[in-house]
């Protein structure tokens, strides 16, 4: 029992990255109806930001200002260089035919991915640990380490912010607006554009974040590796249900669970089989996912 | 009379142009088959002429396939690698431990792809656009983890020592064959529903065309190709590991299908030998090929998102007089 209970703890902290960059993904295809390819490395390149950072900082910051100083510049960076992705490569393809929008979307990934590997070089990365790692025994076998509470911390942090951004605010009210009916949120006044721009902006910090997290869990960084994360964080958006920020939350931390389960018990080579096997199944039986709408097709 | 006379040659000129453009096609293949043998048989170029050969006669094959399913039926799949790697790994499996001669190795290695086809295409295909791409992406990712994880073929290092049987004319003759057959599936009543699934896919079934059965035999022809190509590039290559089929593979080939223009033969055919050419020509650039790759992609896509040909079909019938787009209606929603 204990075990199950260490794994979901260790599953919840995977799932908690995968949940930051499904946000970005899910928030993208609700309101323009794409996938994202180049999410997955956004969130590469908030890493290697952050990574930079840190090691410019190390020296005058004490760790916690440090960590915080670095997600912030990350978070910053991506959300421009989202901004300046959609602007480039997307807004020019509005209107254009739904595959040529994606392949542009993969050529952005590619680009990203290769310009970033020209940059630092296609070597793995070590990540400093920013925090020292401190390991709690709560009951039992049962133990969080402080990497975990820092990821489970910064992660709902971050999705409160989020809900307040999404519900609370202008901003967030004609993002909702726009991804309901683009055309009357036009008429109605919306800027469009900029709304979208903010859409982009958001979720690239929170896949910014992400990658921060990321390298101080894994303590290793390369230009690639945004692909596998960038998929999986795909599947969890599909299975809590496209276009819904709990969903998105939800699936990243299921999908994360099954994973560590799948790991745990000794099939860890089938690990991202089965994530896979899990978008198959959630398409063929549901594929509006656990909190989508099931929108009738109209003749 | 001058008018049923004058409609008549009208028909009679027709249907030779239809045959000339026929034989002037095989004419023009035949000539580009004997120039390259002739080019290979006396060595005047080097080995990377002959890979540059083969790879582009592969590439022919698992776009022309890729057509048939994204741009004539118009169902978006991704997950075409995977039907090339079950090809590759069954031929390779034929020859190396059964001792199947070399074109029976390569038709069963289709075959079990476009049984793959039928198995994944029958749940999937129900699904529609982004969500049947993820499905198809999804499933050629299972596919790579099975034999990734399958000691029998040699798990992550894949197998080797494949025995070397892809020549100059088997593949031409492959290639060739595979795109005649496409090619006539294309302008069959069969191909004329899959077109109409394309258009929309609601009015077709309304005229009565059962769409289920039509997208999973297009996916099986598209997977059979796939297949056969898979098991070219094996015996080319002398080794196949898993990681050379994954995601990336099948985003390549869609690439040069929208290259070339999606719903168009001949566009993927052009796609296929001009994005062979550019990735070879920046092969001395390792750092900078797949920046300029992904650079010219995202522009291309920009400036010209129907590809070179959009859906028309390069034929030489202009030479005798205009002819209209084979396929009827151009505008497509994919």
């Amino acid at each position: 029992m204990d075990y199950h209970i260490q794994q979901l703890i260790n599953g919840i902290s995977t799932g908690s990255i995968y949940a930051l960059i499904a946000l970005g993904y899910t928030m993208v295809y609700g309101i323009i109806k794409l996938i994202n390819f180049a999410h997955g490395d956004v969130f590469m390149v908030g890493g290697f930001v952050g990574l930079y950072t840190t090691q410019i900082l190390s020296a005058y910051l004490p760790p916690i200002p440090m960590f915080l100083t670095a997600l912030i510049v990350a978070m910053t960076f991506s959300a421009v260089l989202g901004v300046l992705i959609e602007r480039l490569a997307y807004r020019p393809l509005r209107g254009a035919s739904r595959i040529a929008v994606l392949i542009t979307a993969v050529g952005m990934s590619f680009f990203l991915e290769y310009a970033m590997m020209y940059i630092v070089g296609p070597q793995a990365k070590g990540y400093p640990g920013i925090i020292e790692k401190k390991t709690y025994h709560l009951y039992g076998d049962i133990q969080i380490d402080s990497n975990q509470v820092m990821i489970l911390l910064s992660t709902i942090i971050l999705m409160l912010v989020l809900v307040y951004v999404v519900h609370k605010t202008k901003t967030g009210k004609a993002m909702r607006a726009v991804s309901f009916d683009m055309e009357a949120a036009r008429l109605m006044g919306i800027n469009v554009d900029r709304t979208i721009s903010a859409t982009f902006a958001i979720g690239s910090a929170l896949a910014a974040a992400a990658g921060v997290i990321f390298g101080m869990t894994y303590s290793s960084i390369d230009p690639l590796m945004g692909i596998m994360p960038g998929l999986k964080a795909f599947i969890a958006a599909v299975l809590g249900g496209i276009g819904s920020i709990p969903g998105a939350l939800v699936g990243g931390l299921l999908l994360g669970t099954i994973e560590t389960e799948v790991s745990a018990n000794g099939f860890s080579m089938w690990r991202d089989g089965v994530a896979f096997l899990v978008l198959i199944l959630i398409l063929i039986f549901r594929p509006s996912g656990l909190f989508g709408k099931n929108v009738k097709e109209k003749v | 009379m001058a008018v049923l006379r004058k409609h008549g040659s009208f028909r009679l000129m027709v249907i030779m142009q239809k045959l000339g453009s026929f034989w002037m096609f095989l004419a023009g293949s035949l000539v580009v088959f004997a120039v390259i043998q002739v080019l290979l048989s006396t060595g005047a170029m080097g080995d990377v002429f002959q890979s540059t050969v083969v790879l582009i006669g592969i590439n022919i094959i698992l776009t022309v396939s890729l057509n048939l399913i994204n741009g004539i039926t118009g169902q978006f799949s991704l997950g075409h690698a995977g039907f090339m790697s079950v090809g590759a790994y069954a031929s390779a499996i034929m020859t190396l431990d059964f001792n199947v001669p070399f074109p029976l190795a390569l038709i069963i290695g289709g075959c079990v792809a476009a049984l793959c086809g039928a198995i994944i295409g029958i749940p999937t295909l129900r699904l529609k656009g982004d969500y049947l791409a993820i499905a198809t992406l999804g499933f050629g990712e299972i596919i790579r983890i099975v034999f990734l994880n399958t000691d029998y073929v040699g798990g992550a290092a894949g197998l080797s020592g494949i025995p070397n049987k892809t020549t100059w004319v088997w593949l031409f003759f492959f290639t060739l064959v595979s795109v005649i057959l496409i090619q006539n599936f294309i302008r069959s009543k069969h191909g004329r529903a899959c077109i109409a699934i394309r258009e929309n896919e609601i009015a077709a079934e309304a005229m009565g065309i059962n769409t289920t059965t039509y997208k999973v035999i297009a996916f099986m022809i598209g997977a059979f190709f796939a297949g056969i190509a898979g098991g070219l590039s094996a015996h080319f290559f002398y080794v196949i590991n898993p990681s050379s089929f994954g995601f990336m593979k099948s985003f390549e080939i869609l690439v040069m299908v929208v290259l070339g223009g999606l719903g168009s033969t001949s566009g993927a055919i052009i796609g296929a030998i001009v994005l062979t050419l550019l990735l070879t020509l920046l092969q001395p650039y390792p750092e900078l090929r797949m920046i300029i790759y992904s650079a010219s992609l995202v522009l291309m896509m920009i400036f010209r998102p129907g590809g070179l040909l959009g859906t028309k079909e390069f034929t030489l019938s202009f030479l005798n007089k205009k002819e209209g787009d084979p396929h009827g209606i151009a505008s497509r929603s994919a």
